[in-house]
Protein backbone atom coordinates (compact mmCIF):
# COMPACT_ATOMS: atom_id res chain seq x y z
CA UNK A 1 0.00 0.00 0.00
CA UNK A 2 1.32 3.80 -1.01
CA UNK A 3 2.47 5.22 2.49
CA UNK A 4 0.70 8.03 3.45
CA UNK A 5 2.49 11.59 2.65
CA UNK A 6 1.38 14.75 4.65
CA UNK A 7 3.48 18.32 4.58
CA UNK A 8 1.27 20.99 6.50
CA UNK A 9 2.10 24.44 7.95
CA UNK A 10 -0.61 26.44 9.38
CA UNK A 11 -0.02 29.06 11.76
CA UNK A 12 -2.65 30.30 14.84
CA UNK A 13 -1.64 32.63 16.89
CA UNK A 14 1.64 32.01 18.91
CA UNK A 15 2.20 29.06 17.49
CA UNK A 16 3.23 27.58 13.95
CA UNK A 17 2.90 23.77 12.55
CA UNK A 18 4.83 22.95 9.99
CA UNK A 19 5.42 19.17 9.53
CA UNK A 20 6.71 16.37 6.55
CA UNK A 21 5.48 13.20 7.44
CA UNK A 22 5.68 10.10 5.53
CA UNK A 23 3.84 7.42 7.27
CA UNK A 24 3.75 3.88 6.64
CA UNK A 25 0.11 2.58 4.90
CA UNK A 26 -0.25 0.04 7.83
CA UNK A 27 -0.09 -0.58 11.61
CA UNK A 28 -0.24 1.94 14.52
CA UNK A 29 1.43 5.79 13.75
CA UNK A 30 1.91 7.43 16.70
CA UNK A 31 1.77 10.95 16.62
CA UNK A 32 3.33 11.88 20.47
CA UNK A 33 4.49 15.02 22.16
CA UNK A 34 3.29 17.26 25.05
CA UNK A 35 0.08 19.16 24.74
CA UNK A 36 0.90 22.07 22.18
CA UNK A 37 3.32 20.23 19.81
CA UNK A 38 0.47 20.33 16.98
CA UNK A 39 -0.52 16.97 17.52
CA UNK A 40 -4.03 17.51 17.19
CA UNK A 41 -3.59 20.06 14.53
CA UNK A 42 -2.25 17.55 12.32
CA UNK A 43 -4.88 15.13 12.87
CA UNK A 44 -7.54 17.85 12.29
CA UNK A 45 -5.67 18.93 8.99
CA UNK A 46 -5.60 15.14 7.60
CA UNK A 47 -9.52 15.15 8.34
CA UNK A 48 -10.24 18.31 6.34
CA UNK A 49 -11.56 19.89 9.66
CA UNK A 50 -8.91 22.40 9.62
CA UNK A 51 -7.66 23.97 6.75
CA UNK A 52 -4.02 24.36 7.02
CA UNK A 53 -2.13 27.71 4.93
CA UNK A 54 0.34 25.17 3.18
CA UNK A 55 -0.73 21.65 2.42
CA UNK A 56 -0.61 18.44 0.71
CA UNK A 57 -2.37 15.52 1.14
CA UNK A 58 -1.73 12.09 -0.24
CA UNK A 59 -3.25 8.90 1.27
CA UNK A 60 -3.24 5.76 -0.41
CA UNK A 61 -2.20 7.60 -3.56
CA UNK A 62 -4.99 9.58 -3.93
CA UNK A 63 -4.32 13.55 -3.51
CA UNK A 64 -6.93 14.91 -0.53
CA UNK A 65 -5.27 18.41 -0.56
CA UNK A 66 -3.21 20.50 -2.72
CA UNK A 67 -3.24 24.16 -1.45
CA UNK A 68 -0.52 24.44 -4.60
CA UNK A 69 -4.13 24.28 -7.03
CA UNK A 70 -6.25 25.20 -4.47
CA UNK A 71 -7.62 21.65 -4.34
CA UNK A 72 -9.29 20.47 -0.58
CA UNK A 73 -11.38 17.38 -0.41
CA UNK A 74 -14.07 18.45 2.26
CA UNK A 75 -14.28 16.25 5.32
CA UNK A 76 -17.04 14.32 4.42
CA UNK A 77 -15.34 12.71 1.08
CA UNK A 78 -12.46 12.20 2.75
CA UNK A 79 -12.05 8.38 3.87
CA UNK A 80 -11.30 8.64 7.23
CA UNK A 81 -12.66 7.57 10.63
CA UNK A 82 -12.12 9.84 13.68
CA UNK A 83 -12.38 9.00 16.86
CA UNK A 84 -12.38 12.11 19.22
CA UNK A 85 -11.25 12.32 22.40
CA UNK A 86 -14.22 12.21 24.36
CA UNK A 87 -16.72 9.98 22.48
CA UNK A 88 -18.66 12.65 20.87
CA UNK A 89 -21.98 10.31 20.33
CA UNK A 90 -24.93 11.84 19.28
CA UNK A 91 -27.18 12.22 22.14
CA UNK A 92 -30.30 11.94 19.87
CA UNK A 93 -29.80 8.64 18.78
CA UNK A 94 -29.06 5.49 19.88
CA UNK A 95 -25.70 3.18 20.02
CA UNK A 96 -27.13 1.39 17.32
CA UNK A 97 -28.27 4.63 15.65
CA UNK A 98 -24.82 6.55 16.19
CA UNK A 99 -23.29 2.87 14.84
CA UNK A 100 -25.26 2.92 11.56
CA UNK A 101 -24.50 7.09 11.46
CA UNK A 102 -21.69 6.61 9.15
CA UNK A 103 -22.30 2.92 7.80
CA UNK A 104 -26.05 4.16 5.97
CA UNK A 105 -23.54 7.04 4.24
CA UNK A 106 -21.09 4.29 2.84
CA UNK A 107 -22.23 2.27 -0.35
CA UNK A 108 -22.98 -1.24 0.28
CA UNK A 109 -20.31 -2.07 -2.01
CA UNK A 110 -17.75 -0.64 -0.05
CA UNK A 111 -18.93 -1.35 3.11
CA UNK A 112 -15.57 -2.99 4.34
CA UNK A 113 -17.37 -4.03 7.77
CA UNK A 114 -20.81 -4.32 9.55
CA UNK A 115 -22.51 -3.54 12.71
CA UNK A 116 -22.30 -7.37 14.27
CA UNK A 117 -18.39 -7.65 13.42
CA UNK A 118 -17.60 -3.89 14.94
CA UNK A 119 -19.61 -4.87 18.09
CA UNK A 120 -17.84 -7.90 18.51
CA UNK A 121 -14.44 -6.29 17.78
CA UNK A 122 -15.52 -3.70 20.82
CA UNK A 123 -17.54 -5.70 22.86
CA UNK A 124 -20.46 -3.21 22.82
CA UNK A 125 -23.60 -6.00 21.07
CA UNK A 126 -25.02 -5.74 24.51
CA UNK A 127 -25.14 -2.23 24.40
CA UNK A 128 -27.12 -1.51 21.08
CA UNK A 129 -30.48 -0.29 21.67
CA UNK A 130 -28.89 2.37 24.96
CA UNK A 131 -28.97 5.76 24.77
CA UNK A 132 -25.26 7.12 24.52
CA UNK A 133 -26.18 9.50 28.37
CA UNK A 134 -26.47 5.88 30.08
CA UNK A 135 -23.20 4.46 29.24
CA UNK A 136 -20.13 4.81 30.82
CA UNK A 137 -17.21 6.72 29.66
CA UNK A 138 -15.18 3.32 28.63
CA UNK A 139 -17.97 2.19 26.55
CA UNK A 140 -19.10 5.19 25.27
CA UNK A 141 -15.72 5.37 23.78
CA UNK A 142 -15.64 2.24 22.27
CA UNK A 143 -18.94 2.66 20.40
CA UNK A 144 -17.25 5.90 19.68
CA UNK A 145 -14.10 3.67 17.38
CA UNK A 146 -16.89 1.37 16.17
CA UNK A 147 -18.18 4.12 14.86
CA UNK A 148 -15.84 5.35 13.39
CA UNK A 149 -14.86 1.52 12.12
CA UNK A 150 -18.54 1.39 10.47
CA UNK A 151 -17.55 4.27 8.04
CA UNK A 152 -14.97 1.57 6.49
CA UNK A 153 -12.00 4.22 6.39
CA UNK A 154 -9.30 3.90 4.66
CA UNK A 155 -7.28 5.85 7.71
CA UNK A 156 -8.50 5.81 11.14
CA UNK A 157 -7.25 8.47 12.80
CA UNK A 158 -7.18 8.52 17.11
CA UNK A 159 -7.03 11.90 19.08
CA UNK A 160 -5.55 10.91 22.29
CA UNK A 161 -9.20 8.47 23.08
CA UNK A 162 -8.13 6.87 26.10
CA UNK A 163 -7.60 10.51 27.78
CA UNK A 164 -10.75 11.26 29.29
CA UNK A 165 -11.18 8.24 30.64
CA UNK A 166 -9.46 7.03 34.31
CA UNK A 167 -7.05 4.33 34.39
CA UNK A 168 -9.46 1.37 34.57
CA UNK A 169 -11.48 2.63 31.72
CA UNK A 170 -7.53 2.64 29.72
CA UNK A 171 -7.19 -1.04 30.88
CA UNK A 172 -10.58 -2.09 29.34
CA UNK A 173 -10.01 0.01 26.45
CA UNK A 174 -6.27 -1.04 25.17
CA UNK A 175 -7.07 -4.77 24.49
CA UNK A 176 -9.56 -3.81 21.99
CA UNK A 177 -7.45 -1.53 20.12
CA UNK A 178 -4.68 -4.33 19.86
CA UNK A 179 -7.35 -6.36 18.31
CA UNK A 180 -8.03 -3.65 15.84
CA UNK A 181 -4.37 -3.33 15.28
CA UNK A 182 -4.02 -7.49 14.81
CA UNK A 183 -7.59 -8.08 13.04
CA UNK A 184 -7.71 -4.72 10.95
CA UNK A 185 -6.30 -4.11 7.85
CA UNK A 186 -6.91 -0.66 7.91
CA UNK A 187 -4.04 2.40 8.88
CA UNK A 188 -4.25 3.84 12.50
CA UNK A 189 -2.97 7.56 12.79
CA UNK A 190 -2.44 7.44 16.87
CA UNK A 191 -2.56 10.83 18.52
CA UNK A 192 -1.42 10.29 22.60
CA UNK A 193 0.78 12.46 24.99
CA UNK A 194 1.16 8.70 27.04
CA UNK A 195 4.97 6.71 26.10
CA UNK A 196 3.32 3.86 27.69
CA UNK A 197 -0.14 3.93 25.02
CA UNK A 198 2.29 4.91 22.35
CA UNK A 199 5.15 1.89 23.60
CA UNK A 200 2.06 -0.57 23.39
CA UNK A 201 0.44 0.24 20.68
CA UNK A 202 2.56 2.46 17.92
CA UNK A 203 4.39 0.51 14.93
CA UNK A 204 5.89 4.01 13.70
CA UNK A 205 6.86 6.87 16.12
CA UNK A 206 6.45 10.83 15.03
CA UNK A 207 7.93 12.77 17.42
CA UNK A 208 6.53 16.60 18.06
CA UNK A 209 7.75 19.12 19.97
CA UNK A 210 6.56 22.52 19.03
CA UNK A 211 5.06 22.19 16.20
CA UNK A 212 8.30 20.05 14.35
CA UNK A 213 8.78 16.62 13.71
CA UNK A 214 12.10 16.12 15.32
CA UNK A 215 12.25 12.35 14.42
CA UNK A 216 10.19 9.57 12.44
CA UNK A 217 10.71 6.07 12.36
CA UNK A 218 10.05 2.30 13.17
CA UNK A 219 8.96 2.76 16.79
CA UNK A 220 11.87 0.28 18.14
CA UNK A 221 15.01 2.22 16.83
CA UNK A 222 12.96 5.52 17.67
CA UNK A 223 12.54 5.27 21.45
CA UNK A 224 16.44 4.12 21.05
CA UNK A 225 17.50 7.33 19.60
CA UNK A 226 19.81 9.24 21.78
CA UNK A 227 19.85 12.39 20.47
CA UNK A 228 15.64 12.59 21.19
CA UNK A 229 14.25 13.92 24.22
CA UNK A 230 12.32 10.83 24.63
CA UNK A 231 15.52 9.32 25.67
CA UNK A 232 15.94 11.78 28.65
CA UNK A 233 12.48 10.92 30.42
CA UNK A 234 12.02 8.71 33.46
CA UNK A 235 10.84 6.30 31.28
CA UNK A 236 12.67 6.15 28.33
CA UNK A 237 13.56 2.72 27.32
CA UNK A 238 13.38 0.34 23.89
CA UNK A 239 10.34 -1.86 23.27
CA UNK A 240 11.39 -4.73 21.36
CA UNK A 241 9.06 -7.34 19.59
CA UNK A 242 9.98 -10.90 20.86
CA UNK A 243 8.61 -14.42 19.67
CA UNK A 244 7.69 -17.15 22.30
CA UNK A 245 10.01 -20.04 22.13
CA UNK A 246 9.17 -22.02 25.38
CA UNK A 247 7.72 -21.95 28.68
CA UNK A 248 9.31 -23.76 32.18
CA UNK A 249 6.47 -25.00 33.80
CA UNK A 250 8.22 -25.56 37.10
CA UNK A 251 9.35 -21.78 37.35
CA UNK A 252 6.54 -20.22 35.38
CA UNK A 253 9.04 -18.86 33.43
CA UNK A 254 8.21 -17.41 29.63
CA UNK A 255 11.18 -17.77 27.23
CA UNK A 256 11.30 -15.29 24.57
CA UNK A 257 13.48 -14.49 21.69
CA UNK A 258 14.56 -11.06 20.70
CA UNK A 259 14.14 -10.23 17.00
CA UNK A 260 16.79 -11.75 14.32
CA UNK A 261 17.58 -15.16 16.13
CA UNK A 262 19.00 -13.13 19.59
CA UNK A 263 19.36 -14.48 22.95
CA UNK A 264 16.41 -15.64 25.09
CA UNK A 265 14.67 -13.10 27.41
CA UNK A 266 13.31 -15.36 30.81
CA UNK A 267 10.10 -13.50 31.87
CA UNK A 268 8.05 -14.36 35.33
CA UNK A 269 4.66 -14.85 32.94
CA UNK A 270 2.10 -17.37 32.18
CA UNK A 271 2.42 -19.45 29.53
CA UNK A 272 1.77 -18.17 25.64
CA UNK A 273 1.71 -20.73 22.60
CA UNK A 274 5.48 -20.92 20.87
CA UNK A 275 5.48 -18.82 18.07
CA UNK A 276 3.16 -15.68 19.14
CA UNK A 277 5.26 -12.49 19.18
CA UNK A 278 4.44 -10.43 22.54
CA UNK A 279 5.80 -6.93 23.10
CA UNK A 280 7.99 -6.19 25.53
CA UNK A 281 10.06 -2.98 27.21
CA UNK A 282 13.02 -2.67 29.01
CA UNK A 283 13.48 0.56 31.41
CA UNK A 284 16.70 2.20 30.39
CA UNK A 285 16.71 2.79 34.39
CA UNK A 286 16.26 -1.08 34.74
CA UNK A 287 19.26 -1.70 32.98
CA UNK A 288 22.97 -1.88 34.29
CA UNK A 289 26.40 -2.68 32.64
CA UNK A 290 29.20 -5.13 33.81
CA UNK A 291 32.30 -6.15 32.19
CA UNK A 292 31.95 -9.86 33.47
CA UNK A 293 28.91 -12.24 32.95
CA UNK A 294 28.21 -12.05 36.73
CA UNK A 295 26.39 -15.26 37.11
CA UNK A 296 26.28 -15.58 41.04
CA UNK A 297 23.01 -13.33 41.07
CA UNK A 298 19.40 -13.16 40.86
CA UNK A 299 18.92 -11.39 37.97
CA UNK A 300 18.01 -13.24 35.29
CA UNK A 301 18.41 -11.63 32.24
CA UNK A 302 22.27 -11.29 31.32
CA UNK A 303 22.28 -10.29 27.49
CA UNK A 304 26.48 -10.00 26.11
CA UNK A 305 25.86 -5.77 24.05
CA UNK A 306 28.24 -3.59 22.42
CA UNK A 307 28.17 -0.03 23.51
CA UNK A 308 27.20 1.87 20.51
CA UNK A 309 27.06 5.66 21.80
CA UNK A 310 26.91 7.36 25.41
CA UNK A 311 25.46 10.52 26.22
CA UNK A 312 25.39 13.23 29.12
CA UNK A 313 21.70 12.48 30.67
CA UNK A 314 19.90 16.00 32.09
CA UNK A 315 20.68 14.86 35.25
CA UNK A 316 24.40 15.47 35.85
CA UNK A 317 24.87 12.27 38.19
CA UNK A 318 23.55 9.88 34.99
CA UNK A 319 24.69 9.27 31.88
CA UNK A 320 22.78 7.55 28.56
CA UNK A 321 23.90 4.49 27.11
CA UNK A 322 22.58 3.18 23.80
CA UNK A 323 23.28 -0.87 23.20
CA UNK A 324 23.33 -2.89 20.51
CA UNK A 325 22.35 -6.84 20.99
CA UNK A 326 22.18 -8.81 18.28
CA UNK A 327 21.16 -6.09 15.87
CA UNK A 328 18.56 -4.84 18.29
CA UNK A 329 19.01 -1.18 20.42
CA UNK A 330 18.92 -1.14 24.18
CA UNK A 331 18.81 1.65 26.56
CA UNK A 332 20.39 1.70 29.84
CA UNK A 333 21.02 5.10 32.01
CA UNK A 334 24.16 4.56 34.80
CA UNK A 335 25.85 6.52 36.81
CA UNK A 336 28.44 8.80 35.67
CA UNK A 337 30.77 7.50 38.23
CA UNK A 338 30.36 3.97 36.85
CA UNK A 339 30.19 4.57 33.29
CA UNK A 340 33.84 6.16 34.57
CA UNK A 341 34.85 3.74 36.32
CA UNK A 342 33.61 1.20 33.60
CA UNK A 343 35.88 3.15 31.17
CA UNK A 344 32.93 3.00 28.49
CA UNK A 345 34.22 3.31 25.13
CA UNK A 346 32.13 2.55 21.81
CA UNK A 347 32.67 -0.31 20.21
CA UNK A 348 33.30 -2.19 23.68
CA UNK A 349 31.90 -5.09 24.75
CA UNK A 350 30.01 -5.83 27.68
CA UNK A 351 27.17 -7.43 29.50
CA UNK A 352 24.09 -5.93 30.29
CA UNK A 353 21.89 -6.70 33.81
CA UNK A 354 18.41 -6.54 33.05
CA UNK A 355 16.14 -6.27 36.39
CA UNK A 356 13.07 -5.95 34.71
CA UNK A 357 10.92 -6.68 31.84
CA UNK A 358 7.49 -5.60 31.23
CA UNK A 359 5.49 -7.26 28.48
CA UNK A 360 3.10 -4.90 26.44
CA UNK A 361 -0.30 -6.22 26.13
CA UNK B 1 -72.08 33.66 25.23
CA UNK B 2 -70.06 36.30 26.75
CA UNK B 3 -68.24 36.90 23.87
CA UNK B 4 -70.36 38.11 20.42
CA UNK B 5 -69.61 37.48 16.85
CA UNK B 6 -66.83 40.26 16.78
CA UNK B 7 -64.86 38.90 19.50
CA UNK B 8 -64.80 35.25 17.73
CA UNK B 9 -63.43 37.20 14.64
CA UNK B 10 -60.90 38.72 16.28
CA UNK B 11 -59.80 36.18 17.74
CA UNK B 12 -59.89 33.75 14.59
CA UNK B 13 -57.82 36.52 13.02
CA UNK B 14 -55.20 36.99 15.57
CA UNK B 15 -54.72 33.26 15.63
CA UNK B 16 -54.66 32.87 11.97
CA UNK B 17 -52.04 35.86 12.18
CA UNK B 18 -50.15 34.23 14.87
CA UNK B 19 -49.54 31.23 13.10
CA UNK B 20 -48.59 32.58 9.70
CA UNK B 21 -46.50 34.70 11.39
CA UNK B 22 -44.79 31.64 13.29
CA UNK B 23 -44.25 29.43 10.03
CA UNK B 24 -42.27 32.52 8.43
CA UNK B 25 -40.57 33.52 11.57
CA UNK B 26 -38.93 29.71 11.43
CA UNK B 27 -38.29 29.59 7.56
CA UNK B 28 -36.63 32.98 7.56
CA UNK B 29 -35.10 32.78 11.48
CA UNK B 30 -33.30 30.02 11.10
CA UNK B 31 -30.71 30.23 8.47
CA UNK B 32 -30.68 34.08 10.10
CA UNK B 33 -29.95 32.32 13.51
CA UNK B 34 -27.71 29.69 11.86
CA UNK B 35 -25.74 32.49 10.07
CA UNK B 36 -25.52 34.30 13.74
CA UNK B 37 -24.60 31.85 15.52
CA UNK B 38 -21.74 30.06 13.05
CA UNK B 39 -20.26 33.53 11.30
CA UNK B 40 -17.06 35.19 12.14
CA UNK B 41 -18.00 38.12 9.96
CA UNK B 42 -17.84 41.63 10.64
CA UNK B 43 -21.64 41.72 10.20
CA UNK B 44 -22.59 39.03 12.95
CA UNK B 45 -23.01 42.18 15.37
CA UNK B 46 -24.61 44.81 13.18
CA UNK B 47 -27.19 42.31 11.96
CA UNK B 48 -27.39 40.97 15.72
CA UNK B 49 -28.44 44.30 16.31
CA UNK B 50 -30.86 45.19 14.26
CA UNK B 51 -32.65 41.71 14.86
CA UNK B 52 -32.84 42.08 18.81
CA UNK B 53 -34.19 45.95 18.21
CA UNK B 54 -37.98 45.21 18.52
CA UNK B 55 -36.94 43.85 22.21
CA UNK B 56 -36.15 47.24 23.17
CA UNK B 57 -38.06 49.49 20.83
CA UNK B 58 -41.61 51.11 21.38
CA UNK B 59 -43.79 49.29 19.06
CA UNK B 60 -44.94 52.50 17.84
CA UNK B 61 -41.88 53.42 16.75
CA UNK B 62 -41.70 49.95 14.48
CA UNK B 63 -45.13 50.56 13.37
CA UNK B 64 -44.54 54.03 12.15
CA UNK B 65 -41.29 53.19 10.26
CA UNK B 66 -43.31 50.26 8.41
CA UNK B 67 -46.32 52.79 7.59
CA UNK B 68 -43.91 55.03 6.23
CA UNK B 69 -42.10 51.96 4.32
CA UNK B 70 -44.98 50.07 2.93
CA UNK B 71 -47.06 53.45 2.65
CA UNK B 72 -48.16 54.88 -0.96
CA UNK B 73 -44.92 56.81 -0.74
CA UNK B 74 -42.60 54.24 0.94
CA UNK B 75 -40.02 52.59 -0.47
CA UNK B 76 -41.46 49.22 -0.26
CA UNK B 77 -44.81 50.35 -0.97
CA UNK B 78 -43.61 52.50 -4.29
CA UNK B 79 -42.10 49.06 -5.36
CA UNK B 80 -45.15 47.04 -4.60
CA UNK B 81 -47.60 49.09 -5.85
CA UNK B 82 -44.92 49.19 -9.37
CA UNK B 83 -45.77 45.72 -9.35
CA UNK B 84 -49.50 45.82 -9.93
CA UNK B 85 -49.85 44.75 -6.16
CA UNK B 86 -51.05 48.06 -4.33
CA UNK B 87 -49.99 48.83 -0.66
CA UNK B 88 -50.07 46.38 1.59
CA UNK B 89 -50.77 48.96 4.64
CA UNK B 90 -54.10 48.52 6.55
CA UNK B 91 -54.43 44.72 5.35
CA UNK B 92 -54.05 41.25 6.76
CA UNK B 93 -50.67 40.68 4.58
CA UNK B 94 -49.37 44.37 6.17
CA UNK B 95 -50.22 42.80 9.60
CA UNK B 96 -47.75 39.73 8.68
CA UNK B 97 -45.14 41.78 7.49
CA UNK B 98 -45.30 43.75 10.61
CA UNK B 99 -45.91 40.99 13.19
CA UNK B 100 -42.86 39.32 11.64
CA UNK B 101 -40.10 41.95 11.88
CA UNK B 102 -41.76 42.69 15.51
CA UNK B 103 -41.40 38.86 16.66
CA UNK B 104 -38.40 38.44 14.74
CA UNK B 105 -36.12 38.09 17.72
CA UNK B 106 -38.52 36.10 19.45
CA UNK B 107 -37.28 33.43 17.42
CA UNK B 108 -33.84 34.08 16.26
CA UNK B 109 -32.42 34.09 19.77
CA UNK B 110 -33.68 31.25 21.10
CA UNK B 111 -32.59 29.27 17.78
CA UNK B 112 -29.20 30.99 17.59
CA UNK B 113 -28.96 30.28 21.57
CA UNK B 114 -29.75 26.43 20.27
CA UNK B 115 -27.08 26.55 17.49
CA UNK B 116 -24.10 27.97 20.04
CA UNK B 117 -24.55 25.61 22.88
CA UNK B 118 -24.33 22.37 20.48
CA UNK B 119 -21.02 23.94 19.42
CA UNK B 120 -18.76 22.76 16.75
CA UNK B 121 -18.08 19.32 17.48
CA UNK B 122 -21.29 17.30 16.02
CA UNK B 123 -20.84 18.91 13.06
CA UNK B 124 -17.10 17.27 12.86
CA UNK B 125 -18.08 13.62 13.79
CA UNK B 126 -21.06 13.99 11.27
CA UNK B 127 -18.42 15.52 8.23
CA UNK B 128 -15.99 12.41 9.28
CA UNK B 129 -18.87 10.02 9.07
CA UNK B 130 -19.53 11.13 5.53
CA UNK B 131 -22.40 13.18 6.27
CA UNK B 132 -22.63 16.47 3.69
CA UNK B 133 -23.27 20.02 5.53
CA UNK B 134 -27.07 19.73 4.61
CA UNK B 135 -27.67 16.00 5.65
CA UNK B 136 -25.87 17.02 8.88
CA UNK B 137 -28.39 19.88 8.97
CA UNK B 138 -31.35 18.00 8.80
CA UNK B 139 -30.31 14.53 10.79
CA UNK B 140 -28.01 16.34 13.78
CA UNK B 141 -28.26 19.90 13.96
CA UNK B 142 -32.48 19.95 13.90
CA UNK B 143 -32.87 17.51 16.21
CA UNK B 144 -30.33 18.36 18.53
CA UNK B 145 -31.92 21.72 18.33
CA UNK B 146 -35.45 20.42 19.27
CA UNK B 147 -35.45 22.39 22.25
CA UNK B 148 -34.82 25.89 20.76
CA UNK B 149 -37.41 25.38 17.62
CA UNK B 150 -40.18 24.43 20.76
CA UNK B 151 -39.10 27.64 22.15
CA UNK B 152 -38.97 29.76 19.16
CA UNK B 153 -42.13 28.65 17.92
CA UNK B 154 -43.99 28.97 21.48
CA UNK B 155 -42.46 32.70 21.84
CA UNK B 156 -42.99 33.71 18.30
CA UNK B 157 -46.77 32.61 18.45
CA UNK B 158 -47.31 34.16 21.75
CA UNK B 159 -45.50 37.45 21.34
CA UNK B 160 -47.60 37.90 17.89
CA UNK B 161 -50.60 37.40 19.41
CA UNK B 162 -49.59 39.95 22.45
CA UNK B 163 -49.14 42.51 20.09
CA UNK B 164 -51.07 46.18 19.64
CA UNK B 165 -48.95 48.78 18.86
CA UNK B 166 -47.79 47.46 15.45
CA UNK B 167 -50.91 46.31 14.41
CA UNK B 168 -52.93 49.62 15.23
CA UNK B 169 -50.38 51.52 13.86
CA UNK B 170 -49.84 49.76 10.30
CA UNK B 171 -53.49 47.26 10.29
CA UNK B 172 -55.69 49.75 11.77
CA UNK B 173 -58.71 48.16 13.12
CA UNK B 174 -61.27 46.73 10.48
CA UNK B 175 -62.86 43.85 11.64
CA UNK B 176 -62.27 40.45 10.41
CA UNK B 177 -59.15 41.83 8.33
CA UNK B 178 -57.07 43.71 11.12
CA UNK B 179 -59.32 44.00 14.01
CA UNK B 180 -57.00 41.27 16.34
CA UNK B 181 -57.90 40.50 19.57
CA UNK B 182 -55.35 42.98 21.85
CA UNK B 183 -57.55 46.00 19.47
CA UNK B 184 -61.19 44.62 20.15
CA UNK B 185 -60.07 44.54 24.03
CA UNK B 186 -58.83 48.55 23.09
CA UNK B 187 -62.38 49.15 21.93
CA UNK B 188 -64.26 47.58 24.22
CA UNK B 189 -62.51 50.13 27.16
CA UNK B 190 -62.95 53.09 24.69
CA UNK B 191 -67.10 52.15 24.25
CA UNK B 192 -66.76 51.32 28.35
CA UNK B 193 -67.57 47.48 27.46
CA UNK B 194 -66.11 46.27 30.39
CA UNK B 195 -67.81 43.07 30.42
CA UNK B 196 -66.73 42.08 27.57
CA UNK B 197 -63.43 43.46 27.92
CA UNK B 198 -63.02 41.50 30.94
CA UNK B 199 -63.58 38.23 29.04
CA UNK B 200 -61.12 38.96 26.31
CA UNK B 201 -58.82 40.67 28.59
CA UNK B 202 -59.16 37.40 31.11
CA UNK B 203 -58.83 34.82 28.39
CA UNK B 204 -55.93 36.58 26.83
CA UNK B 205 -54.31 36.64 30.68
CA UNK B 206 -54.91 32.73 30.83
CA UNK B 207 -53.67 32.09 27.37
CA UNK B 208 -50.88 33.81 28.01
CA UNK B 209 -49.86 32.04 31.32
CA UNK B 210 -50.68 28.94 29.87
CA UNK B 211 -48.65 29.03 26.99
CA UNK B 212 -45.66 30.10 29.56
CA UNK B 213 -46.47 27.43 32.08
CA UNK B 214 -45.89 25.05 29.12
CA UNK B 215 -42.53 26.86 28.38
CA UNK B 216 -40.92 26.79 31.85
CA UNK B 217 -41.97 23.56 32.53
CA UNK B 218 -40.78 22.07 29.80
CA UNK B 219 -37.17 23.58 30.10
CA UNK B 220 -36.60 21.04 32.93
CA UNK B 221 -35.28 17.10 31.84
CA UNK B 222 -33.70 19.05 28.61
CA UNK B 223 -30.55 16.68 27.88
CA UNK B 224 -27.62 18.28 26.49
CA UNK B 225 -24.74 17.21 23.85
CA UNK B 226 -22.63 14.41 25.50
Amino acid sequence: MTPLRARLKLTRDAFTLDVDLHLPGRGISALFGHSGSGKTSCLRCLAGLERASQAFVEVDGVVWEDSASGYFLPPHLRPVGYVFQEASLFPHLSVRGNLEFGWRRVAPRERKVDVEQACQLLGIGHLLERRPATLSGGEAQRVGIARALLSSPRLLLMDEPLAALDSSRKREILPYLERLHDELDVPVIYVSHALDEVARLADHLVLLEEGKAMASGPIGDTLARLDLSLAQGEDAGVVLECAVRGYDAHYQLLDLQLPGGGPLLRIAHPTRPPGSTLRVKVQARDVSLSLTQDCASSILNRLPVRVKACRAAHNPAHVLISLEVSGNPLLARITRYSADQLGLQPGQALWAQIKSVALLG
Amino acid sequence: MPLDASDLGAIWLTLKLASLTTVILLIVGTPIAWWLARTRSWWRGPVGAVIALPLVLPPTVIGFYLLIALGPHGWIGQATQAMGLGTVVFSFTGLVIGSVVYSMPFVVQPLQNAFDAMGQRPLEVAATLRASPWDTFVHVVLPLARPGFVTASILGFAHTVGEFGVVLMIGGNIPDKTRVVSVQIFDHVEAMAYTQAHWLAGSMLLFSFLVLLVLYAGRRGKTGWS
